[in-house]
């Protein structure tokens, strides 16, 4: 997509976005008609909300609150299942293909059998790609430590994942971990075509007139600009880990901050909670201003910003000349 | 400190029960030492610590009262708050109705009655004419019809089993006020079919209407999608939605 002279559209694992900014997960993507909405407002791609074997009906309220900059919530994957899953992606796909946004099916489960059998299954509606949500905080409870929690259990979901479908897979994974790069290679090793971080940042809201914490599972993942911090820094250290491409996610909720979390070493860049602020249109507007930056500063394409934060400290930015540096767009 | 504090509106809000009417067998309405400003239509999500949160539409904001219907285990533990208890409150959350045009027909089923009180305080207090058909299934079910009449409003009653105004359905009372004449706008709250069923009589007589939608819920704010229908969310862009006769 050329928008002020410049092309925002990125390659991600072979599928071509008409810009790098993606729905993410459990932000509306709890129907077609929604996705839709969210594509047509001017999104690169949608992903819908993970799914797991059987239909789950999720926590009791309080699930989600608003606090400051952000959201805490403890949904509890609440979904249809991921037969029903399966049709609701076929209707978006069917929706959203004259639009030309991609369309990311997001998966998880309780064992590591069960995300291949999902992933299995879910091929069936052909999705562009496959979201391997390992790293949801707030299922503890019921079914342990995610298994973004270690190297060893990331890898094994890949690695299952991958035998059971042919379409690309993004593995998301968590920010509360003491080395989130350590994860994020073990999973490039296990075959994962992309990373997405970060999902939310766990964490605890008391009522002190109720004496009591407010969501009904007690803790919960913060989302929004709250976290946008921890987002890039996070980006930033699997971007000198692994050699497959980012999705940067978290508090993204202007072009500037998309932008930052290309130049930490995203390729494409999540959105969530920004919709609270900008609605279905959000991500068209981010688009835009990221479009706006980058002809005012030279940049040709969204490559030529990929992890440029990482340069050497002895070097310094000069706008026209970054842009070229480059060379390639891809 | 106050930026902290600014915050906090966003959170639920601890309030204390002033108040409580007893309407009927399955129906009080809460009293709270809450002000919120909030217009007619819009809901806030209720949370009883240990039990639940859910929305309830308001009949005043100022201070926040709500009419609740007992169906399930929230509503039960609500019913068995006493004056002095505390709940907590977050919103107010949605679009609301929009008071347009000189002559207001409410409608109201169940405890859908409530909001349209909220609607015809306010269309009186702007010197509009309001006409409130009220429907229940027996005469001790029938909300309200007190409070609309001492706003000024006329009052058109039904109900199924005949023992209180005429014997039937809302929907006919409704045909029987547009028979003498057409309001300039329709406003209606209450259980589904009878939404679907006021919709369709708008349509085939090309008068605009203001239709509260309910749907399960969880953020309130737009973003999880649990609301959705149809595309369209009902915490957010409604619960209110507007439907107008399109010009010929
Ligand atoms: C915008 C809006 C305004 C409402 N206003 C009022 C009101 O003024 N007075 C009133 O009595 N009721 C109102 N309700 C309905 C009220 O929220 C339900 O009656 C209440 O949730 C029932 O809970 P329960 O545990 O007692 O019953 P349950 O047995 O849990 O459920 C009874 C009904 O409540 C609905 N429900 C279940 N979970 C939810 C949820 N998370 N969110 C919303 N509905 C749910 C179900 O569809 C079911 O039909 C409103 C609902 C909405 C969406
Ligand atoms: C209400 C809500 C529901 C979410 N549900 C999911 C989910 O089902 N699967 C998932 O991988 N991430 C889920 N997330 C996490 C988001 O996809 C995203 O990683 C996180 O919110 C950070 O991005 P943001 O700051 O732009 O919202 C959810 C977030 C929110 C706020
Ligand atoms: S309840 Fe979350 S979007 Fe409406």
């Amino acid at each position: 997509m050329l928008q002020n002279g410049v092309d925002l559209s990125v390659d991600l694992c072979g599928i071509r976005l008409r810009n790098p900014l993606i729905l993410a997960s459990g932000i509306l993507g709890t129907s077609a008609a929604l996705m839709e909405r969210v594509g047509r407002g001017g999104a690169g791609a949608v992903t819908s909300k993970s799914c797991s074997p059987l239909p789950r009906a999720g926590h009791p309220n309080p699930t989600v609150i608003k606090w400051g900059p952000g959201f805490l919530n403890a949904v509890g994957l609440a979904n249809p299942g991921v037969e029903a899953q399966v049709e609701i992606l076929r209707e978006t796909r069917r929706r959203l293909v004259d639009v030309g946004v991609a369309v990311i099916g997001s998966i998880f489960a309780e064992t590591v059998e069960g995300f291949a059998r999902v992933a299995e299954t879910l091929s069936a509606a052909e999705p562009d790609l496959i979201e391997v949500n390992i790293s949801c905080p707030n299922v503890a409870h019921e079914l342990g430590a995610p298994f973004s929690s270690a190297p060893e259990s990331a890898a094994a979901v890949t690695r299952a994942v991958k035998a059971a479908t042919d379409i690309p897979i993004i593995v998301k994974l968590s920010p509360n971990v003491t080395d989130i790069a350590a994860i994020a290679r073990a999973v490039e090793e296990a075959g994962a075509d992309a990373i997405a971080a970060i999902n939310t940042v766990s964490g605890m809201v008391i009522d002190i007139e109720a004496a009591r914490p407010v969501l009904s599972n007690l803790e919960g993942g913060l989302s929004g600009p709250a976290i946008k911090p921890i987002a890039v820094r996070c980006v930033y250290q699997c971007y000198q880990a692994v050699s497959i491409p980012i999705v940067g996610i978290g508090g993204v909720s202007s072009g500037a901050d998309a932008i930052e979390m290309i130049m930490a070493g995203a390729r494409a860049v999540g959105v969530g909670s920004a919709v609270f602020w900008g609605g279905v249109e959000a991500l068209g507007r981010i688009a835009q201003e990221m479009a706006d930056f980058m002809s005012a500063h030279g940049y040709r394409c969204v490559s030529d910003m990929v992890g440029l934060a990482h340069r050497p400290s002895s070097w310094q930015p000069s706008s026209i000349e970054v842009g070229v540096a480059t060379g390639r767009c891809i | 400190m106050n930026y902290v504090n600014n915050w906090r509106p966003d959170l639920p809000r601890a309030a204390r029960i002033i108040q409580i009417g007893v309407e009927n067998e399955r129906t009080r309405t809460f009293v709270l030492d809450l002000h919120l400003a909030a217009r007619p239509g819009q809901f806030v999500m209720v949370w009883l610590p240990g039990v639940e949160e859910r929305p309830l539409s308001l009949i005043a904001g100022d201070p926040v009262s709500f009419t609740v219907a007992r169906v399930g285990p929230f509503t039960t533990a609500l019913h068995q708050l006493r004056v002095g208890d505390r709940v907590w409150v977050r919103g107010p959350y949605g679009n609301g109705f929009d008071v347009r045009g000189q002559h207001l027909l409410c409608v109201g089923g169940g405890y859908g009655v409530a909001p349209m009180l909220f609607v015809a305080r306010q269309a009186i207090a702007a010197s509009r004419r309001v006409t409130a058909v009220i429907g229940a299934r027996t005469a001790a079910e029938l909300l309200f019809t007190d409070r609309f009449a001492a706003l000024g409003c006329a009052v058109i009653t039904t109900t199924d089993d005949g023992s209180a105004g005429a014997r039937g359905l809302v929907t006919d009372g409704v045909r029987r006020v547009l028979e003498q004449g057409l309001p300039d706008e329709v406003y209606a709250c209450g259980p589904r079919p009878m939404l679907e069923a006021i919709l369709r009589l708008c349509q085939a007589e090309g008068l605009p209407c203001q239709l509260s939608w309910e749907n399960k819920m969880r953020c309130a704010m737009g973003i999880c999608g649990t609301c959705e229908q149809n595309g369209w969310l009902v915490c957010r862009e409604g619960p209110v939605q507007r439907w107008v006769p399109i010009p010929p």
